[in-house]
């Protein structure tokens, strides 16, 4: 049956005039999009994933990437992606993956919300001649204190929780080894060692090159449970027990045989070339109480020295969800908005399932202060962090901290492609490909990672001083300084924020 | 050396027992135990561990080494995520024993509870075992990556069950389960079939059971003198053809 397959998304131009024939885009290509044809550069548009290796390798600027002149009909309902998965699916039969995070749904809330600052009334603070803090601790807090004075010097009775010591705000994702390479896992691990803050080892173990840093790396535990083993769990500097992620809430992960190379399969302790399959439950965990044993069972494994993280995606039920995950004894919890990133999903749960961050960490940290245990666990919040603006306003409604994946990777050279799955990543991150991973150099790359960091934080506090405020705990849960822009009077009652102008 | 544990909360046992084996203690005897969870979790090296009584949920969980042996019975999560070490259980063991178990030995006289060997993995000489002397619960090697397991039905307590519950080896990828008799193909849940057992399979079995008879006492030859099923999976890839792309 002959059947129309759908137009490219790109169409690769070369300049003829320019091109000097030097095949430098032909192997840079990780996709298959460019070969050697009669003495020129053929191009396959079907194959391009507008990934930007040849465009940026190319020494003479002869290469053009472009939207597909090439048209369907429009429909407003039926868009050309809609037919598109159509088509796939009729001729495959199977689940459709996706890369990235959420396509489908475009409003950011964290765009529709202002942020306030002094004038006047009360003053603003220079960052560069006052000293503003963005010191952050990650863990149970005491109710109260109790200091006994001896003599000149006061002393602590208070037995306090292990706890994170960050020297800003900002942690970088738990993205798994397999997922993406070893010089990626590297660079993020070497970024959070030079700005004082943390990287996760994601589930899939820890490669033997990550140990030196692993004061410096949150190690997971997850439902498959890979690469779990006394030395893992004694060398990070927390542990995090992931139920969920907000790319594919309430489903587990399949990482194809075909990745598992082996040093993927050293360090998630399972044989070349065997699925490794994560259940989407923990089978230990079936109810909040199983939950509170793995979490005590893990600081039983790691003597009451580490503080255990609980990782779940933003679902309907969030706040409840969150209060049981606190009682359950969590130092603190990541939740992880419907927009946040994957190395691979089904396209559906992707784009359909979880609610937005803003909303599930307003609920959260309300419903945690209503019963009065606010202060028994962090809130870290993540799922599309793209800029200091957004780690402000999460702070502001109530996040203590929050954890960046996509915009770290795009700081390695990830161009958000949306073809992770593939393992062809051209930029050497989600790839496991000898010759592609050696395109990207962990220290130059820590050093991109580092330097975003270093700039959010210093906007960070730019932010900080226009507020008047000169420590970040200040900004936590301050929804006062925020004002509502253009949205309803529903959310901004989830979000306990004043709509501008009040 | 000896510790009662009573009434102690497993906090304090357990930080007992820490605390013990930081000092050098090899040889721990643990009386009166009384459901306390967690006791040899992570632990490692060469370490023997006798508990008298019913230790809690996750016993020997993480665990890297030490043997283990409980005169009684165990409750659920025996051996969770243990790397290797060996736990000898006289009485019956419960739900989940050996989930994600990647090493090390698990030999139990009795019965055994729902979901046991889920998820078990092999990598490379690290082959964890499971040995059940009673009947095993549903679900039993669910997703099962890895290692061995082997039900003999024998010392059945409740003696009209089936020596398997349903959906066995369901979303198997790896490894093998052996049982003592026939295995009804009702019994088996997708991903995994029956297989007749072969002379390497009958080597593997022997060497497994000579060691648990001779921990329990119990005579090898009686034992052997039976048919083997194998239960493996159809494929090491079973989702293979699950995904597309564009
Ligand atoms: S890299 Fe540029 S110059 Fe070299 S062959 Fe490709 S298009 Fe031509
Ligand atoms: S990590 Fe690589 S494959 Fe994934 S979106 Fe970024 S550039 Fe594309």
């Amino acid at each position: 049956m002959e059947m129309y397959s759908s137009v490219p998304e790109f169409r690769v131009d070369i300049d003829r005039q320019a091109c000097r024939l030097c095949k430098r885009c032909i192997e840079n290509c990780s996709f298959g999009a460019l070969e050697w044809r009669d003495n020129k550069v053929k191009a396959f548009n079907d194959r391009c994933v507008a990934c930007q290796r040849c465009v940026s390798m190319c020494p003479e600027d002869a290469i053009a990437l472009r939207r597909t002149p090439s048209v369907m009909s429009a429909h407003p309902i039926w868009t050309e992606n809609a037919r598109r998965d159509v088509f796939t699916q009729s001729r495959t039969g199977a689940i459709l993956l996706a890369s990235t995070g959420n396509e489908l749904h475009e409003q950011v809330i964290f765009d529709n919300l202002l942020l306030d600052a002094c004038q006047v009334t009360n003053p603003a603070i220079d960052p560069l001649r006052e000293p503003i803090e963005l010191r952050t601790y990650i863990g149970r807090k005491p109710r109260f204190v109790e200091l006994e004075e001896l003599g000149d010097s006061l002393r602590l009775n208070t037995k306090l929780s292990p706890a994170l010591k960050l020297e800003i705000p900002i942690m970088i994702a738990q993205m798994s080894y397999g997922a993406i390479s070893v010089e990626a896992h590297e660079a993020l691990a070497r970024a959070a060692v030079m700005r004082g803050t943390t990287m996760g080892s994601g589930e899939g173990g820890l490669h033997k090159k990550l140990y030196p840093y692993a004061d410096h790396i949150i190690v997971q535990v997850a439902s498959g449970r890979f690469g779990v083993h006394p030395a893992y769990l004694e060398a990070g500097a927390a542990v995090e027990i992931k139920i969920g992620q907000g790319a594919k809430p309430g489903i587990g992960g399949h990482l194809p045989g075909t990745k598992i190379t082996d040093e993927i399969s050293e360090t998630r302790m399972i044989p070349i070339g065997a699925d490794a399959i994560s259940p989407a439950p923990h089978h230990d965990i079936y109810s909040i109480e199983d939950l509170a044993q793995l979490v005590n069972a893990l600081k039983e494994a790691t003597r009451y020295k580490k503080p255990v993280l609980v990782k779940i995606a933003a679902v309907h039920n969030v706040a409840a969800i969150c209060s049981g995950i606190c009682r359950a004894g969590a130092d603190a919890i990541v939740i992880d908005g419907f927009r946040a990133g994957t190395g691979a999903t089904p396209k559906v749960i992707r784009d359909n399932v979880g609610i937005p961050v803003e909303l599930a960490l307003a609920s959260v940290d309300q419903r945690l202060r209503e019963e009065g245990i606010r202060n028994e666990t962090s809130i870290i919040a993540s799922g599309t962090i793209r800029n200091s603006g957004d780690v402000a306003k999460a702070i502001a409604l109530g996040a203590d901290a929050v954890k960046i994946g996509t915009a770290a990777l795009i700081a390695l050279g990830c161009t958000v492609c949306k073809r992770c799955y593939t393992g062809k990543c051209a930029w050497g991150i989600a790839t496991q490909d000898p010759e592609l991973r050696s395109r990207l150099d962990p220290v130059e790359g820590a050093q991109r990672v580092s330097n975003l960091l270093l700039a959010w934080s210093i906007e960070l506090k730019e932010i900080l001083g226009a507020a008047g405020i000169n420590s970040i705990e200040s900004l936590r849960g301050n929804r006062d300084r925020l004002r509502g822009y253009g949205l309803d009077h529903t959310t901004l009652e989830i979000l306990g924020v004043q709509p501008a102008g009040s | 050396m000896r510790i009662v544990a009573n009434y102690k909360h497993y906090k304090e046992l357990n930080e007992e027992i820490f605390q013990a084996v930081q000092a050098g203690v090899a040889e721990l005897t643990l009386e009166d135990v009384n459901g306390q969870r967690f006791i040899a979790d992570c632990l490692k090296g060469k370490l023997n561990i006798d508990i008298y009584g019913t230790p809690g949920n996750d016993l020997g969980m993480f665990m890297d080494g030490p043997t283990v042996t409980v005169f009684g019975n165990a409750q659920d999560g025996v051996g969770n995520t243990m790397s290797s070490g060996k736990i000898i259980i006289h009485g019956d063991g419960r739900d989940i024993l050996g989930h994600s178990m990647r090493g090390g030995k698990i030999f139990v006289r009795g019965d055994v509870g729902y979901r046991v060997g889920i998820h078990m993995k092999t990598y490379k000489s690290n082959v964890p075992i499971i040995v059940a002397g009673g009947r095993a619960g549903d679900f039993l090697g669910e997703y099962m990556a890895g290692g061995i397991i082997i039900v003999l039905g024998i010392h059945n307590r409740a003696k009209k069950a089936e020596i398997l519950g349903d959906w066995v080896a369901t979303g198997q990828h790896g490894g093998a389960i052996y049982v003592r008799g026939d295995v009804d193909e009702s019994k088996l849940g997708n991903g995994a079939s029956q297989f007749r057992v072969t002379a390497d399979d009958e080597i593997t079995i022997k060497k497994v059971l000579k060691e648990y008879c001779q921990v329990f006492g119990l005579d090898l030859e009686g034992l052997l003198d039976a048919e083997f099923t194998k239960i493996a999976p159809l494929s090491h890839r079973p989702y293979a053809a699950l995904y597309t792309c564009e």
